[in-house]
């Protein structure tokens, strides 16, 4: 019950006048409303800086080791018998195949491949956990090709400030002269880099011969023409934003990471306050930071690392490099900015001693489970059956009778062969008193021996007949029994169970 | 006077969208403007693609169509052309397969793999609606799996029967002779036709009466043996069945053989030659052939 009190009334009275019509009138902005936010950002380019130093060192090897790996992969030559291609690695779709130096693999062994992305995964997770983001930093394709496209725009244009300098005047004969041949020099590298792409699916000297004779397939110029493009789009032009915006890797990493993984950090509790130092005045009550901005300057991301963890950042260590440097020449110790867990800082504010922490639980988890899949890999490899048998009974018809009153069924035998070098096997009934073996095509001098060559499938087709007199094996119009084919020159055996039809 | 409902995230430093759910915030962060205009150019290829070929349907007179596009693009052509290629190719190899005794295509494994493949197709579009799919056959269509053969199993006899058919009166060098109707035209009496067979079925012995298939050796002496043979085994040359084994075109069982014998059989197969090439009809033989029961 609501208490009618004179100021109440009064109250309503006077709220009822301001909305003549008994509508609230609020005032009040949409969330989304465009006065509140930009729509779109601008995107602010980035000048790195070049730097010397360790890790700089570092990335130069991981970029020569991995673009070497990436060119030369191709060419590399592996012997494998006649007929057999000779590449090391060779993705050959037309034959269904995929060799990797001792590794042959079939379509229906894909679960090799599987198993190669799931280790490829967890040493990610390991890695990650571990030292932080190594992949983006130093081995991811994006990062190793835009290191390399940075390096021919500083080598045609500059280093940072004369590229600043450079797009802000206006445009002249040696504007456009240099501007010209930094692209062209980039789109030379990525069409090698799509030219390489094809042979890994090709054998590489023949299509390199092809291609150079102008008459390689359409597929071979698609490829080439599409990973030139996206090359020089992702590597040349759009660089930090593929990290930014397109790669769905930043976004997981933050669960990779814990406090103690090793991580690029700004060690705020050594660097703070930061501010700019007179030469020969004293370091006390202040950090090391000198706040002079080489960290950002060389950051390819075009980020301050000491605004602490960021999805931005790659760790690619190159803000050590350029803080080393800067601590060197202000003679204070190296390893302002340094691999660093997140839980130091507390412990060396803390007075404790700061701690490396490789095993843990985490890593070790990790450790384990890449042992295990790479250990039933392993198995699996070595374990690899050579010899398999398929199996097809005829389903119509199911079984003919013939004029002796015999019962006949047809079978296709598909026997793999996955050795390198063809074999003869024989083929025999287990299971089945008195039955004949006829080979539909008696296109082999003895009818049970099939010659299977290197690494193939070869389907034939067989009849198995029963007499009359043997037909009482085949109970409720079926008898289970095997076929066997024994490979000749080492005895190995393989039997398919299937079944013989005949009358209910 | 405007209430802002702003909210800054305190740990990134960015507006968030104002939604709360839980506790949990959006932050709101822009866009990045080459996005947008990868967006754009999207829209810009999807008009071009309008205008270069087919996409937009439309009824015209009643009927559905679409708009062909400037560079009037059919894909049913180019599966035409495609076509017409495999035709071409294929060709080659069946005019191979006709000039080619047909012993010897048996013996070449690169001619046998086409006209295998080759007589398969054209057996499931000719033959497969009397003989069956996997040419099994059924009452009065013979099956083509088993080593029974009427008129002959080699590949030369098999190729005869389907160029020159059976009992086809259009072609001159076609399988005649026919299974008289020997009780329907009274050329014996009821008795002698039970007797016969009586006697017919002590091949296999499953005579009821030994009385009656003794009376029917007679008979059959008589009447039978110009075409079944003394025996019983038949003459394929005249298309007679061997009826000592355990196949029947149209039934062993004692009605369905005295059914025979009283209105005679005369199944009819075409003559394929006015149908079919010559490289088809060899490339149908040797499939038959090569179904198991080849001779």
């Amino acid at each position: 019950m609501t208490e009618l009190s004179l100021e109440g009334l009064a109250a309503r009275a006077a709220q009822e006048a301001s909305h003549p019509h008994g509508v609230a009138g609020e005032i009040i902005t949409p969330v989304n409303s465009s006065k509140n936010r930009p729509m779109y950002a601008s995107r602010v380019k980035v000048y790195p800086k070049l730097v010397h130093g360790f890790f700089r060192k570092m990335k130069w090897i991981v970029m020569a080791v991995t673009l070497g790996i990436y060119y030369l992969t191709p060419w590399l030559r592996w012997h494998r018998g006649p007929g057999l291609p000779d590449q090391a690695v060779l993705l050959d779709f037309a034959h269904s195949r995929f060799y990797f130096f001792f590794i042959e693999i079939w379509p229906e062994e894909i679960y090799y491949i599987t198993g190669l992305l799931i280790l490829a995964a967890i040493g990610l997770f390991l890695v990650t956990s571990v030292a932080g983001r190594v992949w983006c930093g130093y081995t991811c394709p994006q990062t190793v090709w835009t290191d390399l496209f940075i390096h021919v725009e500083r080598w045609i244009e500059g280093d940072r400030s004369a590229r600043i300098r450079l797009d802000r005047e206006g445009w002249s004969v040696r504007k456009l002269f240099l501007k010209v041949s930094k692209h062209i020099v980039w789109l030379l590298i990525a069409l090698a880099t799509g030219g390489a792409w094809v042979f890994y699916f090709a054998d590489a000297p023949a299509l390199a011969d092809q291609l150079w004779h102008l008459d390689a397939p359409v597929i071979a110029w698609g490829a080439i023409a599409a990973f030139t493009a996206s090359t020089y789009l992702l590597g040349g032009i759009a660089r930090e934003q593929v990290c930014i915006y397109m790669c769905p890797w930043p976004r997981i990493q933050g669960a990779m990471f814990d406090e103690e993984s090793l991580l690029v950090s700004y060690k705020a509790d050594r660097g703070e306050l930061r501010g700019p130092h007179k030469k020969g005045t004293s370091w006390e009550g202040r950090g090391d930071c000198i706040d002079c901005g080489q960290c950002v300057v060389a950051c390819p991301m075009g980020i301050d690392i000491r605004d602490g963890m960021q999805l931005e950042c790659i760790q690619c260590a190159l803000c050590i490099d350029a803080c080393n440097d800067i601590m060197d020449r202000i003679e204070r110790p190296r390893g302002l900015i340094g691999y660093d867990t997140l839980s130091n800082p507390d412990r060396r504010r803390a007075g404790l001693k700061q701690r490396f922490r490789i095993a843990r639980p985490r890593t070790l988890v990790y450790a384990a489970a890449m042992l295990l899949v790479g250990g039933i890999m392993l198995y699996a490899l070595t374990h690899r059956q050579t010899l398999e048998l398929n199996v097809l009974p005829d389903r119509n018809p199911l079984f003919v009778t013939l004029s002796d009153g015999s019962i006949r069924n047809g079978y296709t035998l598909k026997i793999q062969n996955k050795e390198l070098t063809g074999h003869n096997y024989r083929v025999s009934i287990v299971g089945l008193d008195g039955a004949r073996l006829i080979r539909a095509v008696p296109d082999e001098a003895d009818p049970s021996m099939v010659l299977v060559g290197a690494d193939t499938l070869r389907a034939v087709k067989y009849f198995i007949a029963l007499p009359p007199d043997k037909l009482s094996q085949v109970k409720d119009g079926e008898a289970a029994f095997s076929i066997r084919v024994t490979r000749l020159d080492d005895g190995t055996i393989t039997e398919t169970e299937t079944g013989f039809r005949g009358p209910q | 006077m405007t209430q802002e409902h702003k909210h800054r995230d305190d740990l990134s430093g960015v507006d968030t969208t104002g939604h709360e759910w839980d506790g949990i915030r959006e932050l709101n962060n822009p866009l990045p403007k080459w996005w947008l205009y990868t967006f754009y150019a999207c829209i810009l290829v999807a008009a071009v693609y309008w205008v270069l070929w087919p996409t937009w349907p439309y009824i015209h007179d009643g009927v559905w169509t679409h708009t062909n596009g400037v560079l009037s693009y059919v894909q049913r052509d180019t599966v035409r052309q495609e076509l017409a290629a495999v035709a071409a190719g294929r060709q080659q190899t069946l005019d191979q397969i006709t000039k080619t005794p047909i012993e010897n295509v048996a013996s070449n494994s690169q001619l046998m793999e086409v006209a295998l493949a080759g007589g398969k197709a054209a057996f499931g579009d000719n033959c497969a609606p009397c003989h069956g799919s996997n040419a099994a056959g059924s009452k009065g269509f013979a099956n083509l799996n088993d080593d029974d053969w009427l008129w002959g199993g080699s590949l030369k006899e098999i190729q005869q029967t389907i160029t020159h058919g059976i009992r086809w009166e259009a072609d001159d060098e076609t399988h005649q002779n026919q299974m008289p109707r020997f009780l329907k035209d009274g050329m014996l009496p009821r008795d002698q036709v039970n007797d016969v067979v009586e006697y017919v079925l002590s091949f296999s012995g499953r005579e009821d009466d030994k009385a009656a298939a003794t009376r029917g050796a007679a008979v059959f002496a008589a009447n039978c043996v110009t075409c079944h043979g003394a025996d019983g085994k038949g003459n394929k040359d005249l298309g007679a069945p061997n009826l000592t084994d355990a196949i029947w075109l149209y039934g062993g069982d004692k009605n369905t053989i005295l059914e025979t014998v009283s209105n005679g059989r005369g199944g009819v197969m075409p003559a394929w030659n006015s149908r079919l090439s010559e490289g088809t009809i060899k490339e149908l033989a040797l499939y038959v052939h090569s179904l198991g029961g080849g001779k």
